[in-house]
């Protein structure tokens, strides 16, 4: 998109919201600022409608503050909580039926490549652990063996939110849940590892707690995911609501998790690894 | 192949009311040559019996240039969520599927509907488990009458060609942008071979343009950015209700808007034949021409029998059916399934409505003669003679 689309004609501009004049006037779209300038510029998302203290809403705020171009991003869901925020982002927005993100986005990359053959248009899908993980795992995994250019980023907050604290399939094992009364009797499901063997060309596990680490991870997936195929990240994004914790301690919760079960990862193939290094040369070295 | 320089001859007129020559092919072919002439951009699969072989040569269609974006996909309910996403891109789609496939893929019909999308799916009916049928049954017609999708019954190739064509300039237009299914009962249509008539190769529907989609492109292109194009999130918010609400109620009103369209594209939404007659047969698909059957061992006895061809169920022809059994004092409805959908709708359409005879009904994978028909009719007339008359 170019910023004229946006731009109001002089004399009506007093009309509109103050929140659309700022994001015509100070927004991202075609400058190049992360997760560093926060604070800075005008962000795509805003007043977000979650519980006071979501991981997800953070998660949410912080890979949409990453994207490279959010001027060309088209964001594909799923029902859930991520769906809050997502719905109400300077993006195009699709959310559709349950855990069918991955096949929608399929389907609307392809199109874009059609309709723009010489344009960047990213999709990415970002839906919660349960789209990704159960409803839609099939969908998810088919994806990335077709090796499409789409970017999936899972918002994982180990438990289904908006339905009322669901075990998901990426809850810890023996996590006393509804569903789960007697706690859940097997392992997360190693989606992260899974990217990997299906086909996905990098892949990240990170925080809400390293800003600037999610921040080059998003960004680097979804560059990877223009030229060379599907990339992936999982974000762990704690729900005090549900897991029971006061809303303040949301990043001491992911910093734990960081340093336990959530260390931080990534993988990517030897062509990706080569695109980043030319990348990041580019741009400049972004610094943890 | 659909040549770009054609794109401003009056292509429509041409490739409805043109010239065309005579083809001796099967229903799943006839799928093909219409979507080689309908600029389809991109089409996606999902294999099931009887359909399989309409998009292996859709897939041909691509290999060959004429669609530029093809592939088959893992199930069905991934197929109409991806065609889904290809359609807010913006292209003309195109996927077909079959019965069990229509059930696994429901959760998507309504969500193209609310989303006003211009999807063309072609379903060949089959029986649905359980028991395991392949046989053929329309019995998933039925269950799919408040979708929110349009929906026409081929009655034969002909129709199955002319329809898959028809549907996209009724599906397209600017006041109703939705989705339409294209029925045929499997095997008979698919697998038949029979002559038909086809326009030139090279006449084809002018290119989609979004731009007169009355819904924004998701192209990041069309103002507004901020949209969330698909069926708004109903929470316990009264105004998100009322916006809800009344999208639905638009979503029916654009249906209803498309009958001008129906009539004007595809001469009506259903077809009388001897219309002064006291008893009609009234049915849609393959059952129509079984009931053409059945009339002429009917007429050739000397009983003044007339035929009603329903080809748009969805809208359905309410009032026009009124009209041509105003004066009928019997309706036999054949089907070709056990839950007698169609007879249901007409019944519930028609006044004096104890009219309507909803047999015979066949399915499972058994065959409708044309004297099972012609059996109900006299049943039907006995029945009414002995209660002094019908
Ligand atoms: S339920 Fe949990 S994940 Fe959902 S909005 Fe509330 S805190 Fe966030």
């Amino acid at each position: 998109m170019s910023k004229k689309i946006i731009t109001p004609v002089a004399s009506l501009a007093h009309i509109l919201p103050e929140d659309y004049r700022d994001l015509v006037e100070k927004g991202p779209h075609g400058k190049s600022v992360g997760i560093k300038d926060l604070g800075s510029f005008k962000e795509i998302t805003e007043e977000h409608p979650h519980c006071a203290g979501c991981g997800v809403s953070l998660g949410v705020r912080l890979a949409l503050a990453a994207l490279p171009a959010p001027e060309d991003t088209l964001v594909v869901g799923t029902p859930g909580c991520s769906f809050f925020a997502l719905s109400q982002t300077a993006v195009n927005y699709s959310n559709t039926a349950f855990g069918n993100q991955n096949s929608v986005a399929s389907g609307l990359k392809r199109m874009l490549s059609i309709r723009y053959p010489d344009k960047d248009k990213d999709v990415v899908v970002m839906a919660g652990d349960g789209g990704i993980a159960d409803i839609g795992l099939d969908m998810t995994l088919h994806s990335w063996f077709r090796g499409e250019k789409i970017s999936t980023i899972m918002l994982d907050n180990e438990v289904y939110g908006n339905t009322g604290g669901q075990e998901s399939g990426m809850s810890p094992e023996g996590q006393v849940l509804h569903m789960a009364p007697k706690g859940k009797n097997f392992k997360k499901i190693p989606v992260f590892e899974m990217a990997r063997t299906a086909g996905c060309v990098y892949g990240a596990r990170v925080t809400i707690a390293s800003p600037k680490r999610l921040g080059r991870a998003v960004n680097r997936a979804i560059l990877l995911a223009r030229e060379l195929g599907p990339t992936y990240v999982q974000i762990y994004t704690p729900c005090p609501t549900n897991m029971k914790f006061s809303p303040a301690d949301t990043i001491r919760i992911a910093k734990e998790a960081g340093s336990t079960h959530y260390a931080f990862e990534e993988f990517m193939t030897e062509e990706a690894a080569l695109r980043i290094a030319v990348m990041e040369g580019e741009q400049g070295k972004i610094q943890d | 192949m659909c040549s770009e320089k054609k794109k401003n001859r009056d292509t429509i007129a041409e490739l409805l009311h043109g010239l065309r020559n005579k083809a001796f092919i099967t229903g799943s072919e006839a799928v093909a040559e219409a979507v080689k002439r309908a600029n389809v951009d991109m089409a996606i699969a999902y294999p099931i019996t009887p359909q399989s072989e309409s998009m292996h040569l859709v897939g041909e269609l691509f290999a060959k240039g004429h669609i530029k974006d093809y592939y088959r996909a893992e199930n069905e309910f991934a197929v109409m969520a991806a065609v889904h996403g290809a359609a807010l891109g913006g292209g003309r789609v195109f996927t077909a599927t079959s019965g069990p496939g229509t059930l696994r893929a429901m959760e998507m019909f309504p969500v193209w509907a609310g989303a006003r999308q211009p999807i063309v799916c072609a379903f060949m009916c089959r029986g649905v488990s359980l028991p395991p049928s392949i046989q053929p049954e329309n019995i998933e017609m039925g269950m799919l009458l408040d979708t929110g999708m349009l929906m026409l019954h081929a009655e034969n190739g002909q129709d199955f060609f002319d329809m898959i064509l028809q549907a996209y300039l009724v599906a397209e237009q600017p006041d109703v942008h939705l989705p339409v299914g294209v029925f045929a009962d499997g095997f008979f249509v698919t697998h038949t071979r029979e002559e038909m008539l086809l326009p030139p190769e090279d006449c084809c529907l002018p290119p989609y343009d979004p731009g007169f989609a009355p819904v924004p492109v998701f192209d990041m292109e069309t103002p507004p950015m901020r949209i969330t194009r698909d069926p708004l999130l109903n929470k316990s918010n009264f105004i998100s209700g009322n916006a809800n609400a009344s999208w639905h109620q638009e979503v029916l009103a654009a249906a209803e808007r498309a009958r001008k369209h129906i009539a004007h594209f595809m001469g009506g939404l259903l077809e009388v034949e001897n219309p002064g007659a006291k008893i009609f047969i009234a049915a849609s698909g393959t059952a129509v021409s079984q009931s053409r059957e059945a009339l002429r061992m009917m007429q050739a006895e000397g009983m003044d029998v007339g035929l009603i061809k329903i080809k748009s169920i969805r809208p359905f022809p309410g009032s026009e059916l009124s009209k041509a059994l105003e004066a009928a004092d019997l309706v036999v409805v054949p089907e070709f399934n056990a839950g007698g959908w169609l007879a249901r709708e007409i019944r519930a359409t028609i006044d004096r409505n104890h009219r309507v005879i909803g047999a015979p009904r066949v399915f499972g994978g058994m065959t409708m003669p044309p004297w099972l028909i012609v059996e109900e009719v006299k049943k039907a007339l006995g029945a009414g003679q002995s209660r002094g008359g019908c």
